[in-house]
């Protein structure tokens, strides 16, 4: 056996590079089911621009149908003589249909959508990698792209050309085709996606009939998204396209696409790959120019699904509202303040850097701060607390010079309340404090009436804390001495020590007895 | 402090109320865990009168203050006054059923699911039964599916026109205009079809059955394949013929893989359920074809299933069925290109050897384990380790030790730690089928090994292999092969290398017995207890206290307390802790 370095034995886990590396294979055929028997070879068919004006039409339907022979990309080396028929004779029809006027008859409509629906629409293959992260991992690229891609061209030219018959097209361009191209947003192929977005944006645009099933559909898919698989390669895609939709509705806004708004796109912000498709955001801003009072609701919402953990949507988060504010009516700001401040003076505070210097940077934008002005006996009271103790608390000098700047713009908005607050502050302080004390007090008594009955089935959930907290410290040699003060264990002491929990105090006091 | 009688009084709503309104979730979220607490304190009638129309009527909040509030109230019904009241629950939890969010939903149906087993018929039709229909024709999607989830539950115990509305409202969501709603409808199917009459499920299951098995959507159609096996096991043998297999044939042909998938995992349930004939004639063409599926996923999830399927064959053709047609497949995924599927099949591949005995075992099945064995992936070798025990059982051990022996040495010098982990793991299973000849010879030196690991992981499994090691084999073996080596290692310069020497004792000195311990792992012990690295003495205290109880008194007092004593004033905080609590434990104070 090879021997294997200690460098490499020390740490189980492989660099993700290395593991990139091992992995060359990084293009992958699609899920074709037995649809088909073994390729036959093609023979070349002649040129249609050599054939005379008669026979075009019949040479145009029979090339259709040669394209309709499905090949196996995966292996490289079969069928190389057709494959390369097919793919000269997919570049000749797609140059024939987008140079040629009046080749578009209607006996030609189910040829061409046969040929495409054949080619296009397939099953996406199970990912190669089931931990797929966009941002950092290559996309698995389709194997047959060389037809693929000339049948999407060939598809768009269709669409585009002027003498392309809705009408007509409608029989065999329909829902059903619809729905599987809407299926095909979630290929990891990049290129892919391009085109479908191109695609689907014609079709909304030519087809007046598809449109309420479009937006339905692509409803579906977000909803699934957000709440039932969080995986869809194509939703930044899809995002672009609603983008120019919403650009088109008209006034006043319809109760559907208010719903699309609140129900779909607002909860859009909770997955977990925000950042992916972030930057098609302004579809949220767009609704807002659109109708202003909408403003409340979402940003209520997006309040409600504020990040907890995760300071890179926090980040993004803070962006979006900057975007939001900018265009923000001065009747709503005044609806909103209380709770976006609130949420604002928590990110100040955030002790991650990036978090509290996105959410003061808002102070550098002049429309922001004239509301801030507008509004400032309202807003320095929430956001008075958390700059005064950031001022003196945060790690980060950066920070802290920023919150020295925005305090002083806010004391010179209005020097009297400031004052004021900083006089109050330390009071403040001890009110919230005592409040806290009063809280866990009648926490304490509750359980005691809840430990006292004996009707409940006896709850567990306060002994666990108790060993747990146990076992911290004897891992902690600063508990040690906390565990040996307890020794005179009376209750009051253990409450008025930092606990936030009732369960806490009462562990405490009943771990002392074992430490003696 | 007031006696519990009469303590309403002293918590008006109000201050409850603000605790669940407080602007801190967190504490939000507090205070709704021990919502049983709060409405204990107000006790049943006031839960009841202002509890419970608060929460219906706030019930706008973060998800996961709703979700602790929709498991909350599924253990609400003392908190109401029992059974008679239950139905009070019932409006939050209904508007609980809307909310978006999937797991606040899904668990509002679990609770309302409870909830309803607590109503008498009466309440059931009066109030449960409305309720459902009222989500069952909501506008937005999230009160259909939820509602998917509640039919089954009303069903067996209200009146026949509430049964035919009941069934009417099933209908109209399995056709729903979303697929969301179809999903729900579709994964309940097989448990709604449990309480529905035998006629009702011939008339209107199986056609919903269908419908949603050709459903456009495959994730609507894969949760048809799992409802099929409860619709066959429902129906009598006589109609699955026409009612279920032109479905079923349908699914496990299906141009999404996704649908073949879901067909070979539940292919053992669906095997049970349509029983041995159609098994014969249908099953096993379907999968052989899955075995051979274009995707890997299929065929990993068809692998997974062959001991089973071939278990379940009726007994009188069961040899002939696996011999030509099953075995061939398998011979093939042996060498898959696909390493989930090679090992998906060396999970389950020894377990052949029991069905086919031991003459087709050596013949046919031993190449196979053999070619496994040195699979370049250490996964698929790994399983085949893993189920020596079948193997072991029909031909004897013997056979493969030549083989065996190198596979194993070389999963325990695997560069990842995690396959050395799996691999220790096995050690005394494989002890005591090798036995303890082979063992000295082959293996001993490789347990010993792990012992000085660069992975602490490694080096905590080693130590408790030994000890089920010495269990296997007794103290006398441990004396004369382990002990020895462990010990030695108390001297190493590796402080680490030191400290494993106190974890093996830790580990040993209950199977070694009371001699051993005193004889030969005190004296090491207690020399170690004037190391100079703060870790081995803290260490040193817990060993001692650890020990202890195998240790007769005599021991104790005379060589563990003086050690002890010196540590306990030792310059380490940790050390003074440790020796202090081992003083403590022993009663040595």
């Amino acid at each position: 056996m090879s021997a294997i370095s200690a460098s490499e034995k020390v740490d189980g886990f492989t660099r993700k590079s290395m593991r990139k590396a091992q992995k060359q294979r990084k293009s992958q055929g699609s899920s074709q089911y037995r649809t088909q028997s073994a390729p036959v070879e093609l023979s070349p068919l002649p040129q249609l621009k050599d054939a005379p004006s008669t026979e075009q039409q019949e040479l145009f339907t029979q090339k259709l149908q040669q394209c309709c022979m499905l090949f196996d990309f995966l292996d490289s080396v079969t069928d190389l003589k057709s494959k390369e028929i097919k793919r000269a004779t997919l570049n000749e029809l797609v140059d024939y249909v987008s140079t040629n006027r009046g080749v578009l008859v209607e006996s030609t409509y189910p040829e061409i959508t046969n040929m495409i629906c054949t080619n296009i629409f397939r099953t996406l293959p199970p990912s190669d990698n089931p931990d797929f992260d966009p941002e950092e991992d290559e996309p698995t690229l389709e194997a047959s792209w060389p037809h693929v891609q000339l049948v999407y061209e060939f598809l768009l030219r269709f669409l585009e050309n002027p003498d392309f018959q809705p009408s007509i097209a409608k029989r065999h361009i329909d829902q059903k085709f619809v729905l599987q191209l809407l299926e095909l947003f979630d290929s990891e192929d990049p290129r892919e996606r391009d085109f479908l977005k191109t695609i689907l944006h014609r079709i909304y645009g030519k087809f007046l009939g598809l449109r309420a099933f479009i937006r339905k559909q692509i409803n579906n898919i977000f909803l699934r998204f957000i709440y039932e698989t969080e995986h869809f390669n194509g939703v930044a895609e899809l995002l672009e396209i609603l983008g120019s939709i919403i650009n088109g509705f008209a006034l006043p806004l319809k109760a559907e696409h208010k719903q699309f708004l609140m129900k779909v796109l607002i909860p859009l912000h909770t997955a977990k790959a925000l950042a992916l498709f972030h930057a098609q955001a302004y579809c949220v801003v767009q609704f807002l120019e659109k109708d202003p009072t909408l403003t409340e609701p979402v940003i209520r919402g997006l309040l409600k699904f504020w990040p907890k953990t995760c300071s890179q949507k926090e980040v993004m988060f803070l962006g979006e509202i900057e975007e939001i504010l900018d265009v923000i009516e001065p009747t709503q700001f005044k609806k909103i303040q209380e709770p976006l401040f609130k949420q604002i003076s928590k990110c100040v505070a955030n002790p991650h850097f990036q978090v509290a210097e996105r959410a003061l940077y808002f102070w550098n934008n002049e429309y922001i701060l004239s509301l801030i002005e507008e509004n400032i006996d309202k807003v320095l009271p929430i956001m008075f607390g958390s700059l005064y103790r950031i001022s003196k608390e945060h790690w980060n000098p950066t920070i802290v010079a920023l919150v020295y700047n925005v305090l002083k713009t806010l004391m010179e908005m209005n020097c009297t309340l400031f004052d004021e607050l900083t006089s109050s502050y330390k009071a403040d302080r001890q009110r919230e404090k005592k409040k806290e004390q009063e809280r866990d007090e009648l926490w304490k008594k509750l359980d005691e009436l809840r430990l006292s009955d004996s009707t409940l089935v006896q709850n567990n959930s306060h002994g666990l804390p108790g060993v747990q907290n146990n076992n911290n410290n004897n891992n902690n040699n600063n508990n040690n001495s906390n565990n040996n003060d307890n020794r005179d264990k009376s209750a009051e002491a253990a409450v008025t020590t930092e606990n936030k929990d009732p369960d806490d105090s009462v562990a405490a006091s009943e771990s002392s007895p074992s430490a003696k | 402090m007031a006696g519990a009688d009469g303590d309403d009084s002293l918590y008006p709503i109000a201050v409850l109320i603000d605790e669940l309104r407080n602007e801190d979730v967190q504490l939000r979220l507090n205070s709704i865990k021990k919502l049983s607490t709060i409405a204990l304190a107000l006790g049943v009638e006031r839960t009841r009168t202002e509890l419970l129309p608060f929460l219906t009527d706030t019930i706008y909040d973060e998800d996961e203050v709703l979700l602790a509030l929709a498991e909350q109230l599924g253990n609400f019904t003392m908190l109401v006054g029992g059974p008679e009241y239950v139905h009070c629950l019932l409006p939050p939890l209904e508007s609980l059923a809307t909310v978006e969010e999937t797991v606040v939903r899904d668990k509002a149906v679990e609770s309302l699911r409870k909830i309803s087993q607590e109503h008498s018929p009466v309440d059931l039709e009066v109030h449960f039964e409305p309720l459902v229909k009222r989500l069952a024709s909501g506008d937005w999607f999230t009160s259909r599916t939820s509602a998917c989830g509640l039919f089954s539950v009303c069903y067996p115990r209200v009146s026949s026109t509430v049964k035919a509305e009941i069934r009417q409202h099933f209908r109209t969501l399995c056709a729903d205009d979303t697929p969301m709603v179809r999903r729900a409808a579709a994964s309940k199917l097989g448990e709604f079809s449990k309480v529905l009459e035998l006629d009702y499920l011939k008339s209107d299951i199986i056609s919903l059955f269908t419908a949603l098995a050709s459903d456009e959507q495959d994730s609507v159609r894969l949760l048809a394949v799992e409802a099929c096996v409860s619709i066959a096991t429902l129906l009598p043998q006589e109609d699955l013929e026409t009612l279920v297999m032109p479905t079923l044939r349908q699914a496990a042909e299906d141009k999404s893989w996704r649908v073949r998938y879901m067909v070979a995992d539940k292919f053992s349930e669906l095997q049970k359920a349509v029983g041995p004939e159609i098994t014969k004639n249908d099953l096993v063409p379907a999968f052989q074809n899955l075995l051979k599926d274009c995707e890997a996923e299929v065929r990993a999830a068809a692998a997974n299933k062959v001991k089973e399927f071939c278990e379940n064959l009726p007994e009188d053709s069961r040899e002939q069925i696996i011999m030509t047609h099953i075995l061939p497949c398998v011979k093939e995924l042996v060498s898959d290109t696909n390493q989930h599927v090679k090992s998906a099949l060396a999970s389950v591949i020894m377990g052949l050897s029991t069905i086919l005995g031991k003459d087709n075992t050596i013949e046919h099945l031993l190449p196979l384990f053999l070619a496994q064995l040195k699979d370049e992936c250490p996964e698929v070798r790994l399983n085949i380790i893993s189920n020596l025990d079948c193997v072991n059982e029909v031909i004897g051990i013997r056979q493969l030790s030549q083989s065996l022996l190198p596979a194993i040495v070389e999963l325990a010098e695997d560069a990842k730690w995690r396959v050395r982990l799996a691999i220790i793991e096995y050690m005394p299973l494989l002890a005591g089928q090798l036995g303890v000849e082979f063992f000295d010879e082959k293996l001993n030196t490789l347990c010993m090994a792990w012992l000085i690991d660069h992975v602490y992981a490694i080096r905590e499994a080693a130590t408790c292999n030994l000890m089920k090691l010495v269990e296997k084999f007794g103290a006398e073996w441990a004396q004369n092969t382990i002990v020895p080596k462990v010990l030695g290692m108390a001297n190493d310069p590796n402080y680490l290398h030191r400290m494993t020497t106190l974890f093996c004792i830790n580990a040993l000195s209950e199977a070694c017995g009371q001699d051993i311990t005193t004889k030969q792992m005190l004296p090491v012990v207690l020399k170690m207890s004037t190391d100079q690295v703060a870790n081995v003495r803290f260490n040193v205290a817990k060993s001692l206290q650890k020990i202890g109880p195998v240790l007769d008194s005599n021991a104790l007092q005379t060589e563990v307390k003086p050690v002890l004593e010196k540590l306990a004033t030792d310059t380490d905080m940790d050390v003074k802790y440790f020796a202090q609590e081992a003083i403590s434990v022993l009663a040595l104070a």
